[in-house]
């Protein structure tokens, strides 16, 4: 059937079965590869993308279940969101397989809490898994793209 | 990790080099080619032409430089680090400097630490130092000797900084591009000259960054899953429940109903469906109906492997045929040595599965005996061999575009190219070289096994007055992981023991005897990050604490004087370093323990000290010291990614990480059964690199991070609870 979405400001219709995951019309129907698959049960974040500025798991919402709402990929970040030149400027990503998920959590933290603690940062970002292990610069780049200075400790001297 | 194909030439009638010569020979259609090398042998069929600037340098018309790079980024950031020695050497422009990954070829790119083109054993830049110090230097001479004719002046009065090639005495100057098309025609220098590494500007500064890091936080890198192509089908395959079980019948008419299901084909390894979409290509695989034959299938759960292996640790199950104990070390008589009561102590270690983020996944097209693959293959040659075995092919002609991964930990690099190969099955059977892209589940990727094995060890040490060892037994029993490769076997598996082979605590201890033995098992097994050290480096470190704390001494104090009858200097290096900046020896923070472990691994040395907790219920790790000796230290800052990424992947596993098997079933499906680190869990690593004097050979740093926060945090809960933990995971879900 056709169904017509909101992704990244532009309206685009699409042909897919109404069960199919979002994540799937956004990476084979759209070609919106940026969005990952990773587990497809919402464990692990790879999917994330934001619905009305709320973080959801592509890979366990139906296409069919999201009406009108506007969608945001990571490629509608723009590049130059404060969280990417942080993440840049941090070197955060390793494989970087994990990282668009990383980044659409963490902006619908800043959206809600635009100084989150390192609590919230925990609870925001506990649903997102990095098998690299990239989780203590994730943190450092949320504070540094929300104004904090990340936590004093030294990563390296030689 | 060993060396696969030994670099010895085919001709020096070595025995093994000839089993090899002959073997690999074979795998090339039998072309025996006496005299030529095995990566010629390897390479067959291969184009193996390169540019003017020979196989790892190329200049753009815009004098940008690239390196092709003959290992796989898929993660550790070593494509920074290799493209740094060439850009070193070349004085080139740093922000001018690219990389791609090389093709496949084993005769230009070969691993020169394991004679295949393969990345692993944190042997990237350690391999690569001198060939790319080299190739840098080469091209550096060609563009000085294409100024020197141009301006008629002495070769050794010009001057390259930054992309310009300079003559001070006459004011010419002239960047890369302008001399790009005379330097192009001058012959390579045979031998040429290198830096002093005392006058190094780029290597172990904090310029040496990431290349990737915009492209990964925009969405925009290529993976494998990412692949796009018009004419592309996605196939998904249902795998039999249990290791070793095959294919009996199976029913595909609700598989071909499903929408978007092209085609349905048995294959050696299940039952692929074949899609124009991954949605419909899960919908149809799900929709099978297959009943399987398992005559021959592991029907053993984990607890009765483990048990087993316990009983024959202690000797109290006989051997069966095949299996014998191996000496690994020995020295000295253990038996009868005085010392008073022994602290014998038993560990135990449980399957891993790798899970990185992208599971395992290939594209590949074939038409005829030929194919291109499109994936991440962190194993060029093992793909092309077990490929071209398959089309009746030479290995060098089937073509590979290596893409970045994401992630491995040793999963892509496979001596049956296990995932490989099942793309290329369906592919030959959808022929007309269309494009097919194979996925895997989250579920397939974690019940298919290549797990870190299933490993126990048994550990009895006498002490002499002083409370150091006297003795000392060591019985280890898992699955050889070697016993896969195309012509292993024979001799240890030093995978197996490595780490208690080589241990400084053996070299100071007069007798020792310790064995291994390794029983067959129907449960695939790999290389886990950091290998035989994810639980040798557990097993030493943390049965040193505990002779320590028999001893009445301080933990640092006891491995000191260890590392000294050893002469383990860099030993001691590490961990006056870790102790000094960790402030061992004054109070912890209120509420927090701190343990410590020492060990190494690929050519490094990692120390750290853990501040550790229980919260919860569970063991809360906070403030990481670790010190290093990588030997020269290429790019400080992704040493500390590696330092902070292979500590959570350790920690993870000693935490939470089991692949438990119940009848040959895989018990773990998803994240939501296998447990991972996850953000609030993730430790504050600090990093600390033991300075080393200019020119020293680097070493590696992908790994070696990875097998000692296990061992700290142990001893963190040893020194907090005064008991030992003796199996892992320590949290069951």
């Amino acid at each position: 059937m056709a169904i017509t979405l909101d992704v990244n400001g532009k309206q685009l219709t699409v042909e897919a079965t109404d069960d199919t995951p979002l994540l799937w019309v956004l990476r084979d129907e759209l070609g919106l590869t940026g969005t990952k698959y990773g587990c497809g049960v919402a464990q692990c974040g790879a999917c994330t993308v934001l619905a009305d500025g709320a973080p959801i798991r592509s890979c366990l919402t139906p296409v069919s279940a999201l009406g009108a709402a506007k969608i945001t990929t990571i490629e509608g970040l723009g590049g130059e969101h404060p969280l990417q030149e942080a993440w840049v400027a941090l070197d955060v990503p390793q494989c970087g397989y994990c990282q668009s998920g990383q980044i659409m959590s963490a902006a619908a933290l800043l959206a809600q809490s635009p100084k989150p603690t390192d609590a919230e940062i925990d609870g925001a970002m506990a649903g997102n898994i990095c098998r690299c292990g990239a989780y203590q610069r994730i943190h450092a780049a949320i504070k540094a793209a929300s104004g904090q200075t990340p936590a004093a400790a030294p990563q390296t001297d030689a | 990790m060993n060396a696969l194909f030994p670099r010895r030439a085919a001709n020096t009638g070595e025995g093994l080099s000839r089993r090899q010569l002959i073997i690999t020979a074979t795998a090339v259609g039998g072309a025996l080619m006496v005299g030529c090398s095995p990566t010629d042998l390897l390479a067959a069929g291969a184009e193996s032409e390169t540019g003017p600037f020979g196989a790892f340098v190329k200049i753009a018309p815009d004098g940008a430089v690239t390196l092709v790079c003959k290992h796989i980024e898929f993660g550790q950031g070593s494509h920074a680090g290799l493209a740094a020695i060439v850009a070193e050497e070349l004085d080139a422009d740093w922000s001018k400097v690219g990389w791609e990954h090389a093709p496949a070829n084993a005769k230009l790119y070969a691993n020169g630490a394991l004679g295949a083109q393969l990345t692993g054993g944190s042997t990237a830049i350690n391999n690569s130092w001198e060939q790319l110090r080299k190739a840098g230097a080469a091209a550096r001479a060609m563009l000085v000797q294409a100024a020197a004719n141009r301006w008629g002046v002495a070769a050794a009065e010009i001057s390259v900084k930054d992309s310009v090639v300079s003559h001070a005495a006459s004011g010419q100057s002239a960047d890369f591009a302008a001399l790009l098309a005379d330097a192009a025609k001058v012959t390579p220098p045979a031998e040429p000259v290198l830096k002093d590494p005392a006058l190094f500007t780029l290597i172990g500064t904090d310029r040496v960054r990431r290349k990737d890091s915009l492209a990964k936080s925009t969405g925009q890198t290529r993976f494998t899953m990412d692949v796009q192509a018009d004419n592309l089908l996605v196939a998904m395959v249902a795998h039999p429940p249990r290791f070793g079980a095959k294919v009996a019948s199976f029913d595909a008419a609700a598989a071909r109903a499903v929408a978007g299901v092209v085609e349905v084909y048995e294959i050696p390894t299940g039952v692929a469906v074949v899609a124009d979409n991954t949605w419909a290509a899960k919908q149809g695989r799900d929709a099978l109906s297959v009943t399987w034959d398992e005559s021959k299938a592991e029907t053993r759960s984990s607890a009765d492997i483990a048990a087993r292996f316990r009983d024959l640790a202690d000797g109290s199950a006989a051997l069966e045929k095949g299996e014998e104990w191996q000496g690994f070390e020995t020295k000295g008589d253990v038996s009868g040595q005085p010392g008073g009561q022994a602290l014998e102590v038993a560990y135990d270690f449980p399957y891993l599965a790798h899970a990185a983020m992208e599971p395992m996944n290939c594209v590949a097209q074939v038409e005829g005996n030929k194919a291109r693959l499109t994936f991440a293959s962190q194993a060029p040659t093992l793909d092309q061999l077990n490929v071209a075995k398959i089309l009746a092919n030479l290995p060098g002609a089937i073509e590979i575009e290596t893409l970045p991964a994401g992630g491995s930990f040793g999963r892509r690099a496979n001596f049956q190219s296990d995932f490989v190969v099942e793309c290329v099955q369906i592919a030959r059977k959808v022929g007309g070289n269309r494009p097919v892209k194979l996925i895997w589940t989250r579920e397939d990727d974690m019940a298919a096994g290549y797990y870190r094995p299933l490993v126990h060890h048994r550990v009895r040490v006498t002490t002499d007055a002083d409370g150091y060892p006297s003795a000392w037994t060591h019985r280890i029993v898992t699955q050889s992981i070697m016993k896969g490769a195309p012509f292993g076997g024979g001799g240890v598996d030093e995978t197996a023991v490595e780490g208690a082979k080589g241990s400084p605590y053996l070299a100071a201890t007069p007798h020792v005897d310790a064995q291994l033995l390794t029983p067959d098992i129907g449960v695939p097994v790999l290389w886990w990050r950091s290998v035989g050290a994810t639980h040798t480096a557990y097993v030493m470190e943390h049965t040193i604490d505990q002779l320590a704390r028999r001893a009445g001494q301080d933990p640092v104090a006891y491995r000191r004087a260890l590392y000294e009858k050893a002469g383990a200097k860099r030993h001691l290096a590490v961990l006056d370093l870790a102790v000094k900046k960790s402030g061992w020896g004054t109070p912890a923070p209120e509420g927090w323990t701190r343990g410590v472990a020492v060990h190494e691994s690929f050519g490094s040395v990692v120390a750290q000290v853990a501040e550790v907790k229980m919260e919860n219920g569970e063991p809360k790790v906070g403030r990481v010291v670790t010190a290093i000796d990588c030997g020269t230290a290429i790019s400080p800052d992704q040493i500390a990614a590696q330092m902070e990424g292979g500590t959570c992947y350790g920690l993870s596993a000693t935490l939470y990480g089991q692949v438990t098997l119940t009848e040959g079933r895989v018990d773990q499906t998803n994240f939501d059964t296998y447990r991972v680190l996850r953000h609030g869990e993730a430790p504050q690593v600090e990093t600390h690199i033991v300075p080393q004097p200019a020119g020293t050979h680097p070493t590696g740093v992908g790994e070696p991070g990875t097998p000692v926060i296990g061992p700290a945090v142990a001893n963190a809960l040893l020194a907090l609870t005064g008991e030992a933990i003796t199996a892992q995971p320590f949290v069951r879900v």
